[in-house]
């Protein structure tokens, strides 16, 4: 406790005992209340944001890869972030799942975890799943063993040594190796899939954790025209009970993911390390300076 | 705005008929695995136990079927060594965190022998006195403090375990801390080994310099150089050997064997889901050091001698070098391993032993170029070709 906390505390103390004296009533005069809990490590959505980030500056060398990044996305929502290369897409999933520490700013996960206190796994575990913008899965373990590591399970040494699959997950890994249709490749190495495969196992990673905030890096980079179709579907079905944030090039699939704009989905654009605009996707699109960032003066 | 609900996940993903026989893994192949392994223990155990202190013991030394005490001694060596490899196997292979430094933890566990060792020499030795040769000879009056349970069995025994297991917790605990990766960390594993050989060489710190440990007498009270003791000791290696192998299957062949391989995989992706890989490299570094501690331990006894060459950066190198001749992240490999190179050791430095250093040299080169799975990686794809 600093000692500016503690001074207020006493200051806080004297003016209730004063009341109490002033009034001659237990409570200080005050009317009752409900006080809310804090539990720790337990996300808190009640106030809206799922993800809040304030002022984030982070500099390489003296660039600043992000110039005090605001942002806030909200409980439930899909949110995709677009922008031109080097805009610190990247480096802002890198500040929230622990990877870059920031220099200046902000990173909360609901209205309690403070993200920058947390290392990786920690913030795994309470609740971010990130997907790599190239494919990440464990390439000599077979589809299967790499869905039971991603399965929401105790992460400790002993628990994973004495670790049995119930059937209930047994279940759950063969229902999501429908979902990403790879249920005839279970017991094939994960090297040996096709990108388009690799990436969705990866998507399918993601959600055995069971996350409530999926952070996807060019989800569908490498993936045929179908293939892409059937990621946006999935997105739009998770959408609700998840949070996403969508990082994304391809305008077309972005197009598709906020259905053009029908039902309000935000888009975020990101330029050298800031919010350069936020809205429906047709505002974003006609304005100015959007247009200029991305064709350029 | 909706808050999220408490439900496991989305409704997309109720049980799926069928999707439960579909995921279980392939028994059929797993069997007819299980079932090779535990006939190749069986076989094993039966050779230790039974096979080899017949042929040693029983059967005159003029049958064609005797095992000399030449041969009992070299195998349990090997024997040993392959303890190490298979230590090496798990760290190397396994998790891909190569260390050239294994050779100190083996070196340490047989030191902790060793002084118990020495102290059951008793006033057998040269000088005929009550402490060991080398500190009568550098007139030292008192024992220093290293060596105070050093006359206690079992509290060597666990010097055994806890001296390498602690240097390696330490060792590990800061580097991987650090995040310290591939050839750095060889490198400073390579640099412990040499700084603690230095340590060892000097004769201050009362481990016998430069000639170390020898002219064992007595283990338990009981003379050592006798056949019978020298068949206790070998059938006690066999046993370890057997059961480290076991143990090292139960590992590879858990969840948290799974999360070693995904750890030299995809460190990142291990990460974001959640495991804390610093838990998990330090608990099998540890593990694997106290490995390589008891195959010391054993080697010590057998062999007669324990100095500071076993921590030469060469002869952790060459524990390397045997799980990589005998195939990497295999089991059955890095004791393939130890016994093809150690025995072609043995044979080069009898029949040719200047051009031993050369073919060792060229094996690694080929093993590396032609062989990426080793010995064991060759039958394995013959396998596969035939079916």
């Amino acid at each position: 406790m600093t000692p500016d906390l503690m001074k207020a505390g006493a200051q806080a103390m004297a003016e209730h005992e004063r009341r109490v004296v002033a009034l001659g009533t237990a409570s200080g005069g005050r009317e009752a209340s409900y006080g809310s809990v804090v539990h720790e490590g337990e996300l808190d959505v009640r106030h809206g944001p799922i993800l809040y980030l304030d002022d984030i500056t982070v500099s390489f060398d003296g660039f600043k890869a992000l110039n005090a990044l605001s942002l806030a996305i909200e409980a439930g929502e899909l949110r995709c972030i677009i922008g031109p290369n080097g805009a610190g897409k990247t480096t802002m999933m890198d500040v929230i799942t622990g990877k870059t520490r920031p220099d200046v700013g902000k990173a909360f996960f609901g209205s309690t975890i403070d993200l920058l206190r947390l290392r990786e796994n920690e913030i795994a575990s309470a609740g971010i799943g990130r997907k790599f913008q190239k494919p990440t899965v464990f390439e000599h373990l077979t589809v299967f063993e790499n869905l039971e590591l991603a399965l929401k399970a105790d992460r400790g040494v002993r628990a994973s040594l004495f670790f049995r699959l119930s059937g209930e997950q047994l279940d759950r890994i063969g229902a999501m190796l429908t979902l990403i249709h790879l249920k005839d490749s279970a017991q094939r190495t994960a090297g040996l899939l096709s990108h388009g495969q690799k990436q969705w196992l990866e998507i399918g990673m993601l959600l055995m954790q069971d996350p409530k905030l999926l952070l996807l890096d060019e989800p569908v980079a490498g993936m045929t025209d179908e293939e892409t179709e059937r990621t946006a579907e999935l997105f739009l079905s998770l959408e609700g009970n998840h949070s996403l944030v969508v990082v994304e090039h391809d305008m077309k699939f972005v197009g598709e993911l906020t259905q053009n704009g029908r039902n309000g989905k935000k888009v975020t654009v990101l330029h050298e390390g800031s919010v350069l605009a936020e809205g429906l996707l047709s505002e974003v699109q006609a304005n100015e300076k959007v247009i200029e960032v991305y064709l350029g003066r | 705005m909706s808050a999220l609900p408490n439900e496991p996940l989305t409704p997309t993903l109720s049980p799926v008929p069928g999707a439960r026989e579909a995921s279980r893994p392939h028994s059929l192949s797993r069997l007819r695995d299980r079932a090779g392994v535990r006939a190749g223990v069986l076989a094993a155990l039966i050779a230790v136990v039974v096979l080899a202190p017949i042929l040693n013991l029983v059967v005159p030394a003029d049958s064609v079927f005797h095992l000399s005490d030449f041969g009992v001694q070299l195998t349990a060596k090997i024997m040993c060594y392959a303890i190490c490899a298979l230590a090496m196997d798990l760290i190397w292979g396994y998790t891909g965190i190569l260390s050239l430094g294994h050779g100190v933890f083996f070196a340490l566990g047989g030191y902790a022998m060793g002084m118990y060792l020495m102290r059951q020499i008793g006033r057998d030795g040269q000088y005929h006195m009550d402490m060991p040769d080398f500190m009568v000879f550098l007139n030292w009056k008192e024992y220093p403090w290293h060596w105070a349970l050093s006359d206690s069995f079992v509290a060597q025994m666990l010097l055994v375990v806890l001296a390498p297991g602690l240097l390696a917790f330490v060792f590990g605990f800061f580097a991987f801390r650090s995040r310290i990766k591939g050839v750095y960390f060889s490198i400073i594993t390579q640099a412990m080994t040499f700084a603690a050989m230095l340590l060892f060489f000097r004769n201050e710190t009362g481990f016998g310099g430069n000639n170390g440990f020898t002219d064992f007498k007595r283990i338990l009270g009981v003379p050592i150089a006798t056949p019978q003791m020298r068949m206790v000791l070998f059938v006690l290696t066999g046993l370890v050997l057997v059961g480290f192998y076991l143990m090292a299957r139960a590992i590879v062949g858990s969840k948290f064997g799974r999360v070693l391989q995904a750890i030299r995989d995809a460190e990142s992706r291990v990460m974001f889901t959640g495991y804390d890989p610093l838990r998990y490299k330090l608990a099998i570094w540890t593990l694997s050091a106290v490995m390589c501690g008891i195959a010391g331990a054993l080697y010590v006894p057998q062999v007669g001698i324990i100095n500071p060459s076993e921590m030469t950066p060469a002869a952790s190198i060459e524990i390397a070098i045997w799980t990589a001749v005998g195939g990497r992240a295999t089991l059955i490999g890095p004791i393939v391993g130890a016994f093809f190179v150690n025995g072609a050791k043995s044979w080069f430095t009898q029949v040719f032993p200047e051009f031993w250093l050369y073919f060792l040299g060229a094996l690694f080169i080929a093993v590396t170029l032609f062989l990426p799975h080793g010995i064991v990686g060759l039958f394995r794809r013959r396998k596969e070709e035939r079916s």
